[in-house]
């Protein structure tokens, strides 16, 4: 029974981070009909800047403020991106999918080798943040505390862009964008400044991702391209553009993950490509996607 | 932009870039150019270094692939991120023959790659010429990932990032010479092989664009309502194309892997299919000839740009995004343009 509570536990780590991955890349795609194959490098940013601001800026020290730097990671990835949207994807909008497509990808290789640049080839760790808060009992297993605030973090960043979407007044500007760019514009919605915030927004959520990984494990380089082929598994089950695709789509990749190391390791990987191809087949628009 | 109306950028009005310019071209006009570049290419191992030689070998089995590559993106207007899976079956089939079957021969080796990237570009095809846009692209990248994870995974057959060795192959029955170095082999005799097979792909190809098929495609990709009203079977042409890029992408990655010598799960990765993309952006997917300058160059790209810096990969991706800004029709459109704009004023 307890070993159920840590399986529980356990997907539901994966699916948060994922889920803040995925919703940002979703939310991009939903907005501004881009994917951002460079979006995983924003999230291993996000897991460079925060290990180096914990584990390298203020190395030794043990002092629960760190979690304070928490953030770094995500506001970093946010910057980058409100500056990346102007300048490289805006004139992009009115062109044909395909060189969309090509400059994130170039994106995605210049994103890797600044990395490698800025943070140096070697893996940095935050595990200080880990260690702090130390583990707890779940009946005869032990289970580290830090992932129930990775937990949190992912259902507080839900809940959170749930209400901002549909609770406030940027929101309805925002799915009006989403809708019918030409109309909100006419309206006059300032069409520019929402896709720059969108964006923004979408980057922030992988830096987070990236920032609140990296005291449960090293930032290494590559962790962004592998991180960016979960999350589209995650926004092809769920459906690109949709929030609350990501969030079904996080928690059944994050259940069949953990299944599938423990039952079948060889083909986890397969079984999850199979799934997302499997619903693109029956759904192409994904299970909560809009059909264009 | 609804999926129906054709965008203006589908289809470029400027006769210079399209494809339908070859329409006009006389025969001889195609052996004017074709012959003293044949020509050429057989002359290499003769005047150049075995390294330039072995470069070239590499960018004419690539060119093969992209070739493939663009029978969808630049005729059928279907943007593929998972043709890294139809190269590495080819090479994979290569691999297994080898070491299980114990096989030499390579034309074995091309049977086996043209049969292993049918049956997966079938099973593929099947699944993915329902969807066009993004959602063909990415479901085309989740296939291409199955392989590569099951690849990476069951390493007591594929090697794991180990790989499977693929030693020299004998070509009709033959195998290096007595006494006769690796090297040696790959820059005469396999190169050989190599340009042979290069040639008979690109003129199966070029065949293959030029009937009424091939016309039956652009059709498609330049506008798919009007191609369903005159009575084009969309889905079953789409299919076609795809098997026909996807065996061609395998007979790619059967002739790469003896000049590899090795076969990693790495030719299964999407970003593989990401440099072949590349290759096709970078000579002009607009083109028939584009694929080929666009492998060639960017294989010697590549190896020049990580001989020259560990950040050879933000060079690449910088050239990508200038490509994407500057040049958007490759290196072939672009010279082609020039070409008709200088000949425009002299004529003046």
């Amino acid at each position: 029974m307890d070993i159920l509570v840590v399986h529980l536990f356990n997907a539901l780590l994966y699916a948060s981070v994922l889920f803040l991955i995925a919703g940002g890349l979703s939310l991009i795609y939903g907005v501004m009909r881009i994917v951002n194959l460079a979006h995983g490098n924003l999230f291993a940013i996000g897991a460079f800047a925060t290990a180096s601001a914990v584990g390298q800026w203020f190395a030794g020290s043990t002092s629960g403020w760190l979690f304070l730097l928490l953030p770094v990671g995500a506001i970093l990835a946010a910057l980058i991106g409100a500056a990346l949207e102007p300048t490289l994807l805006r004139p992009l909008y009115k062109r044909p999918e395909e060189y969309q497509l090509l400059v994130t990808f170039g994106l995605l290789m210049i994103l890797e080798d600044v990395m490698r640049f800025v943070w140096g080839p070697y893996p940095i760790s935050a595990s200080v943040l880990f260690e702090k808060l130390g583990s707890m009992h779940v009946g005869e297993f032990i289970y580290p505390r830090y992932n129930l605030v990775v937990i949190a973090v992912g259902g507080l960043a839900a809940l959170f862009l749930w209400a901002f979407i549909y609770r406030t007044k940027f929101g309805v500007v925002l799915r009006a964008t989403s809708q019918d760019m030409r109309r909100a514009s006419a309206l006059g919605i300032n069409v520019n400044l929402v896709y720059v915030e969108a964006f923004t927004i979408g980057c922030f959520m992988a830096g987070l991702a990236g920032a609140v990984v990296v005291p449960s494990q090293s930032a290494v380089l590559g962790m962004g391209v592998d991180a960016l082929i979960l999350a589209f598994i995650v926004v092809v089950i769920g459906g690109l553009g949709s929030l609350e695709g990501a969030l079904v789509g996080a928690l059944i990749v994050g259940v069949i993950r953990e299944i599938g190391i423990t039952v079948f390791p060889e083909i986890e990987l397969a079984v999850l490509y199979l799934i997302a191809a499997g619903v693109l087949f029956i759904r192409p628009a994904g299970l909560f996607g809009r059909t264009a | 932009m609804s999926g129906l109306s054709p965008s203006p950028e589908m289809a470029p009005p400027s006769a210079s870039s399209a494809p339908a310019a070859f329409q006009r071209r006389s025969p001889v006009k195609v052996a004017l150019w074709s012959i003293p570049i044949t020509v050429v290419l057989i002359a290499v191992p003769w005047v150049v270094d075995e390294y330039q030689t072995i470069l070239l070998a590499y960018g004419l089995a690539m060119a093969i692939a992209v070739l493939g590559f663009n029978l969808l993106l630049g005729y059928t207007g279907l943007l593929s991120f998972g043709h890294s899976a139809f190269f590495g079956v080819g090479a994979y089939a290569v691999a297994f023959m080898v070491k299980y079957l114990h096989v030499q021969s390579m034309e074995l080796f091309l049977l086996a790659a043209i049969v292993g990237s049918g049956v997966v570009t079938v099973v593929f095809g099947y699944v993915c010429v329902r969807y066009t846009r993004i959602f063909f692209s990415i479901l085309a990248l989740a296939l291409s990932q199955v392989l590569w994870s099951l690849a990476y995974k069951f390493f007591w057959v594929t090697g794991g990032t180990d790989g499977l060795r693929v030693p020299t192959p004998k070509l009709l029955g033959v195998g290096p010479a007595e006494g006769e170095d690796k090297i040696h082999f790959l820059t005469h005799r396999y190169y050989y092989y190599v340009l042979v097979v290069f040639v008979i792909c690109v003129a199966v190809m070029w065949l293959v664009v030029h009937s009424p098929f091939g016309k039956a495609l652009q059709a498609i990709r330049d506008n798919e309502t009007r191609a369903q009203f005159i009575g084009i079977r969309i889905r079953a042409y789409r299919f076609m194309a795809f098997l026909i890029s996807g065996i061609f992408t395998g007979i790619a990655g059967a002739l790469w892997v003896p000049l590899n010598g090795l076969t990693t799960p790495d030719i299964l990765n999407w970003q593989f299919s990401g440099e072949i993309v590349f290759m096709a952006v970078l000579g002009g997917f607009r083109n028939f000839t584009g694929p080929i300058v666009g492998a060639v160059v960017f294989n010697y790209l590549k190896t020049y740009a990580v001989g020259f810096t560990v950040y050879w990969q933000a060079l690449l991706g910088i050239v990508l995004v200038v490509l994407v800004f500057v040049l958007p029709t490759g290196i072939v459109g672009t010279t082609k343009l020039l070409w008709a704009r200088t000949r425009r004023r002299t004529s003046r």
